[in-house]
């Protein structure tokens, strides 16, 4: 059956199973089970409305509970087997991991991305953001700067892999330093550590949009009357931004710089494809997919790792959500 | 606010000069991929694409006809002309009718000036002028047809090639379709379940929602990483394996929360006056939902769709996991990572009009619905 055809029965299939169970299931609930007739018209209308949300609710719970919940479980179970999973060896996939050069590169590698890559997009973000908030094309700046974020990160390597071509006929960078007198090209994800700083560029260049767009949005939220009365009182533009703009969007600062730090956590694509992790180049997304298929022992192990990472994060959005619905 | 004195102020030109070149810098990536998607395979790699307008200097070789030898005292001499040779009529059309330099090895092709004689090994020598008339001399006999390379100035060559190449020969057209079956019911079925979800998690009242809500917002952040192993272990229990419901399946799950998460907010903002009239006219809850809630949810579904498009057409990870890794179900982002990139690694026509081929649709999408993807950005967001 060719893809297509199975696709279009998928939707079909899924959207009408979709609709046909919430549809029969609340039929089912309110005609059969608790009907609102006879002596117990009233309890049964209550008991209905106690057992409904969980019919809207079911599909959503069963999918998060089999594909996030259960893995969590799952990974840590099996990170504690070998690499067929037969044998228990408790943390020894964790203690060879640990000591492993390659798991280090990955590790210090992987820390170089989250401090550089959330900073960098934020301070570009903020940047662009403030500039083009009293531009006339300041929208039509702000639209082609987002723009990277529609690009997957496989093209998004591609593209850049053209800049960092090593041909200066190819290559803008060695094209530039030609211009400037080199006479040799140089490969710039070759290069030992800096290498590194050349890949962060291109998931910087990707999330710069998003951290704009909604610190530009946290900028126009701001009370006029406090910029104002800062001005009145003589405050130059640099001042009004950084003692009078910058404190008031704090918040906002801290949720796109974490969840930026999350997405570096995840991304495995742009190491993949410029140097599939050569070069000293691993990260621990990348490391990962290096064990997977070979040795899901190791391969949950340094999933499980990064969640770890990503723990105090979860932990302080969930009481951020809960104060917020208090 | 423009009416403050001081906000004028000389800090507007290096504001606008600034943006301006922040515009740039982030657009010169992207211009540079697509302009040489567009070029011809051979003047990339002899010219940047920056200078792609100007005429680009390139080199070809031609072999001169021995059919044309003849004896002049003790040497063998070959005379004629570059650019009515056959296989220089056959390649380039014939557009060209300068010769800029030339030379009769590979190693020097076109070190010696037209007009002038190159001394060749064991005597031989060759002359090219301007207009393409050659000679060629030899003391002995001429018994293989000798090499004549030449530079000659080739006009800007823009064509759809590389794009029909990749297109006809490459089986892009195939990971093409792929994509797209992998993303539209990946994108479809989650909004449903999510809805449903979502409005219970905003106006229903039952036991542990403030509960159920926490867990979402703490699935957020999940890495997908963690899924891999044991989701692809279940698959093949349960025997679907690596295939295109698996994926569906996946993305559906790895979905669910920021589509719960974007449409419980944006339902909670809903007036509660209309749901409650509507409920006291006596409309069930699942009336409520489908004729009120979920018209009026609009912008959020549509925000959501367009995050959860944008995301499983450009994804990489979940396609090699959960799909087969043969070259048939290879998706695009597979096809360039996996394939292109390792056996066309040096033929950048082909890879970027397979990259752009792989991001036009994605581009399409953002610039036509960027005001629902910003909204929904904002919504996921800020708190």
């Amino acid at each position: 059956m060719s893809p297509i055809v199975q696709g279009l029965i998928t939707i079909i299939v899924g959207v009408g199973g979709c609709v046909g169970y919430f549809f029969l299931s609340n039929l089912v609930l309110d005609k059969v089970i608790f009907p609102p007739r006879g002596d117990d018209a009233g309890r049964n209308i209550n008991r209905a409305n106690m057992v409904r949300p969980w019919l809207f609710l079911f599909p959503a719970l069963f999918a998060l509970g089999l594909y996030l919940v259960y893995p969590v479980i799952g990974s840590f179970v099996r990170s504690l087997y070998n690499r067929s999973g037969d044998e228990f060896i408790g943390f020894g996939n964790y203690t060879t991991m640990f000591a492993e050069e390659g798991f280090q590169t990955a590790f210090f590698n992987n820390f170089l991305w989250v401090i550089f890559v959330p900073a960098a997009s934020t301070f570009l973000g903020l940047l662009v953001a403030q500039l083009t908030d009293r531009l006339s094309w300041g929208n039509i700046a702000k639209s082609l700067i987002f723009m990277p974020m529609a690009i997957s990160f496989v093209g998004a390597s591609l593209i850049w892999k053209f800049v960092y071509a090593n041909d200066p006929d190819v290559g803008i960078i060695n094209a530039i330093r030609f211009a400037l007198g080199a006479t040799q090209p140089l490969d710039v994800l070759q290069l030992s550590f800096w290498n590194n700083f050349f890949l962060m560029v291109i998931l910087v260049w990707i999330q710069t949009g998003f951290a704009m767009v909604i610190l530009s949005a946290a900028l126009r939220g701001i009370p006029e009357e406090t910029v104002e009365a800062a001005i009145i009182d003589g405050a130059n533009p640099f001042q009004v931004f950084f003692k009078i703009k910058v404190p008031q969007i704090m918040g906002t600062i801290v949720v796109v710089w974490t969840t930026i730090t999350i997405l570096v956590l995840k991304v495995f694509d742009i190491v993949y494809a410029m140097t599939g992790g050569n070069f000293d180049t691993e990260i621990l997304p990348s490391y990962m997919m290096d064990y997977m298929f070979r040795d899901d022992g190791r391969a949950t192990a340094v999933a499980f790792v990064i969640m770890i990472i990503v723990l105090p994060v979860m932990i302080w959005n969930i009481q951020n959500a809960r104060k917020e619905m208090r | 606010m423009d009416n403050i004195a001081g906000t004028k102020s000389s800090l507007s030109i290096v504001t606008n000069l600034s943006v301006g070149f922040l515009v740039l810098l982030w657009l010169i990536p992207t211009i540079g991929l697509l302009v040489s998607s567009f070029r011809d395979r051979d003047q990339i790699t002899e010219s940047g694409w920056w200078r792609s307008f100007s005429a680009v200097e390139q080199t070809f070789r031609i072999r001169a006809d021995t059919e044309d030898v003849r004896r002049e005292g003790d040497l063998y001499v070959i005379e004629g002309n570059i650019f009515a040779a056959d296989e220089f009529t056959e390649i380039e059309g014939n557009q060209l009718d300068t010769i800029a330099g030339f030379g009769g090895t590979s190693r020097d092709p076109q070190g010696t000036e037209p007009g002038e004689t190159a001394e060749l090994s064991r005597d031989r020598t060759l002359t090219v002028q301007e207009n393409g008339d050659y000679r060629y001399t030899s003391p002995e006999e001429i018994d293989r047809e000798p090499s004549i390379y030449f530079a000659a100035q080739t006009p800007p060559d823009f064509s759809l090639e590389n794009y029909e190449t990749i297109m006809n020969s490459d089986n892009m057209d195939r990971a093409f379709i792929n994509t797209l079956t992998v993303t539209i019911p990946a994108t479809i079925i989650p909004i449903l379940i999510a809805a449903f979800a979502a409005y219970a998690l905003a106006w229903m009242d039952f036991k542990g929602r403030g509960l159920l809500i926490a867990l979402v917002v703490g699935l957020l952040v999940v890495p997908l990483q963690l899924a891999l192993v044991p989701m692809l272990t279940l698959h093949n229990q349960i025997g679907i394996g690596q295939s295109y419901i698996g994926i569906w399946l996946a993305h559906t799950g790895f979905g669910l929360p920021l589509a719960i998460y974007l449409l419980r907010n944006y339902m909670v903002g809903l007036p509660r006056d209309i749901i409650e009239s509507a409920k006291v006219d006596g409309a069930t809850d699942f009336q409520v939902f489908t004729k009120i809630v979920l018209p009026l949810s609009f912008p959020a579904l549509a925000s959501f769709a367009i995050f959860q498009f944008l995301w499983t057409w450009n994804d990489l990870l979940v396609a090699k996991v959960f799909l087969p890794s043969n070259s048939e179900s290879w998706v695009m982002t597979v096809k360039i990572a996996d394939d292109l990139l390792g056996s066309r690694g040096g033929d950048w026509g082909i890879l970027a009009a397979a990259a752009f081929i792989s991001i036009a649709v994605p581009l399409i999408v953002f610039f036509t619905m960027q005001r629902y993807l910003v909204r929904g950005l904002l919504a996921g967001s800020v708190k």
